[in-house]
């Protein structure tokens, strides 16, 4: 039997304002509980709420970053529910005319490029945040409440936990691109839910589309995501049916749990809210955000192709994170070789990233350290292993590179006096070695190379020592 | 018409609670209310684009320039309960 597993995604993302989405309280994340609220924020009554211009200009940013329509006729709806971070009783967010519509983020399955479309973007604002103590008590702080969000809706258009995680990844790289949102997921300025649900290709049966609330990374997306495909197709399986429901993921558990029946659209009562006129956006202004937008990953990316003369896969990665690239283009100002330097952030950097999961912009490595380092290896002063093992040293303490080579004594061995003699007590040491060689055994050579390293600590200028190991074999 | 549950939902989405007859009370003039309000839809609307105001006002748009909000002191003095410089959220007893 053959099921299609249909996917949609829910994303809510902090914007990057000074000041909150209706009023003038700073939105700097975290601070003392309480002190980011004013009467607005904290749902008083009689309190106007005005809208933060520059939380239009951002969620229109987003929009035509990726792909969507604009409305420039616009207004804020209410949607009522009761919930205790929620301080008036309703959300202030947007109905049935979104501020952006349609839109698509290309994804890549092995079928070739995917387009997944957007249904919408709407700006909303944020809730406060709650607490539970071990005492069983709840805690509110309402900094958050009021902090400007989009939110992005797809479409129903995945079909593996894969191509959602691409799909994240490309919309998180996009919206640092241009600068709207940090997209933390461990501070919540981004927030994922899934909607998911299951098709028998062959009897055309459904399952009902289960969503999925507190996913914190997207590697718990992804196995929150496959845990709901197999519980899905083994209910449809039995010839049972799922529940139209809200679960949560349980990270440490690795499954979800169901939390609430899901409740109709019309239970949140949506209505215009009284407290803003029609909003009206001038066609002007919405052209000189899209004239001012920052360059998008894949025009840096084409851009990296051509000025760089990097292969496409290497500019795909070194152009995946805005961080990265913006790293790359620094370090090359310190060394004039973008081929090396790529080499050299796509090999051990990217490594090293890898290993310790973090993020170019979180280690101690910085753009003139690189640079610098390429340089002294590209001149001869160190050899290539010995750069590496500098490169480790930076990345641990932080220290400039002439420094750690000089403190560690690395300087490359070129003069040809010193290697001679370094050389020779070698060949001194491992005559057998010396007959080896000359009765054809190559490998001899190696041994040697690697018994002249040793001695020189590593520091010997291999190219050098190559060349002159076999004319002193030859000479004895 | 409006059914005695529909009457029963909405009273649990406002979070309201009323006695049997209260609840009878509603039913009957919620269906008054409607039945009167419904003869709106008599109108032809045809070509007409919904309106959602009667003034012709545009929203004015806030710059983005912070200002000193409240003191915590202040958040907090109508409140009954606080610990930290939190809210507390009261425990309710059924």
């Amino acid at each position: 039997m053959a099921y299609k597993t249909i996917i949609g995604l829910e994303i809510h993302t902090e914007l990057m304002t000074k000041t909150k989405m209706f009023c003038s309280c700073t939105n700097a994340f975290g601070g003392e509980a309480n002190t980011h609220c004013c009467p607005v924020c904290i749902g008083l009554p009689g309190a106007l709420p005005v809208i933060n211009k520059t939380a239009i200009e951002y969620a229109i940013r987003a929009g035509i970053a990726l792909n969507c329509k604009i409305n420039t006729h616009t207004r804020m709806d209410r949607k009522n529910y009761f919930y205790s971070d929620l301080v008036k009783g309703y959300q202030i967010s947007q109905d049935d005319i979104p501020l952006c519509e349609g839109g698509h983020i290309e994804i890549e399955t092995e079928e070739g490029t995917k387009k997944v479309h957007l249904e919408r973007i709407h700006i909303e604002e944020d809730t406060g945040k709650q607490t539970h103590t071990t005492e069983g008590d709840t805690l509110i702080d309402y900094n958050r409440a009021g902090v400007p969000l989009i939110e992005i809706v797809t479409k129903p258009e995945m079909n593996t936990p894969e191509e959602a995680r691409q799909f994240l990844e490309n919309l998180r790289s996009t919206l640092k691109y241009i600068e709207v949102s940090d997209c933390k997921m461990e501070e919540g300025s981004l927030r994922c839910d899934v909607n998911i649900n299951i098709v028998d290709s062959e009897t055309g049966n459904k399952t009902n589309i289960t969503e999925i609330k507190n996913l914190n990374s997207f590697r718990g997306a992804v196995k929150a995501m496959e845990y709901e495909e197999k519980r899905h197709i083994e209910l449809l399986q039995k010839g049972e049916n799922t529940v139209k429901e809200t679960r949560r993921w349980d990270e440490v558990k690795g499954e979800t749990i169901s939390m609430r029946a899901k409740g109709t659209v019309a239970d949140y009562r949506y209505a215009p809210d009284g407290d803003f006129a029609e909003i009206v956006l001038e066609d002007s202004w919405v052209d000189e955000i899209k004239n001012n937008l920052p360059e998008l990953p894949h025009h840096k990316k084409e851009r990296f192709i051509k000025d760089y003369d990097l292969s496409e896969y290497d500019a795909g990665v070194l152009t995946a994170s805005k961080d990265l690239a913006t790293f790359f283009e620094e370090t090359i100002k310190y060394i004039d070789d973008s081929k090396l330097v790529s080499n050299w952030i796509m090999g051990d950097v990217l490594r090293r990233l890898k290993d310790e999961e973090i993020e170019i912009q979180d280690t101690k490595l910085t753009p003139k350290s690189l640079g610098d380092l390429i340089k002294i290896v590209k001149d001869g002063k160190i050899n290539n292993n010995t750069g590496k093992k500098v490169l480790k040293e930076i990345f641990d303490t932080g220290k400039e590179p002439e420094t750690i080579i000089k403190e560690q004594e690395l300087v490359q061995i070129s003069d040809e006096g010193a290697l001679k003699e370094i050389v020779s007590k070698v060949l001194d040491e491992n005559e057998q070695s010396i007959i080896d060689y000359k009765n054809g055994k190559d490998r001899a050579i190696g041994f040697l190379v690697g018994q002249i390293m040793k001695a020189s600590k590593g520091k010997a200028n291999p190219q050098m020592v190559n060349k002159m190991l076999i004319e002193m074999i030859n000479e004895r | 018409m409006i059914t005695r549950e529909q009457v029963e939902h909405m009273a649990n989405l406002a979070k309201l609670k009323f006695s049997e007859e209260e609840i009878d009370g509603f039913t009957h003039k919620f269906s008054e209310v409607l039945s009167y309000v419904e003869k709106l839809n008599e109108v032809n609307t045809e070509g007409v684009e919904p309106a959602y105001g009667v003034n012709n006002h545009i929203q004015v748009l806030r710059e983005d320039v912070v200002q000193e909000g409240l003191s915590r002191e202040e958040v907090l003095q109508n409140i009954k309960e606080n610990q930290y410089g939190y809210f507390k959220l009261l425990k309710i007893v059924e």
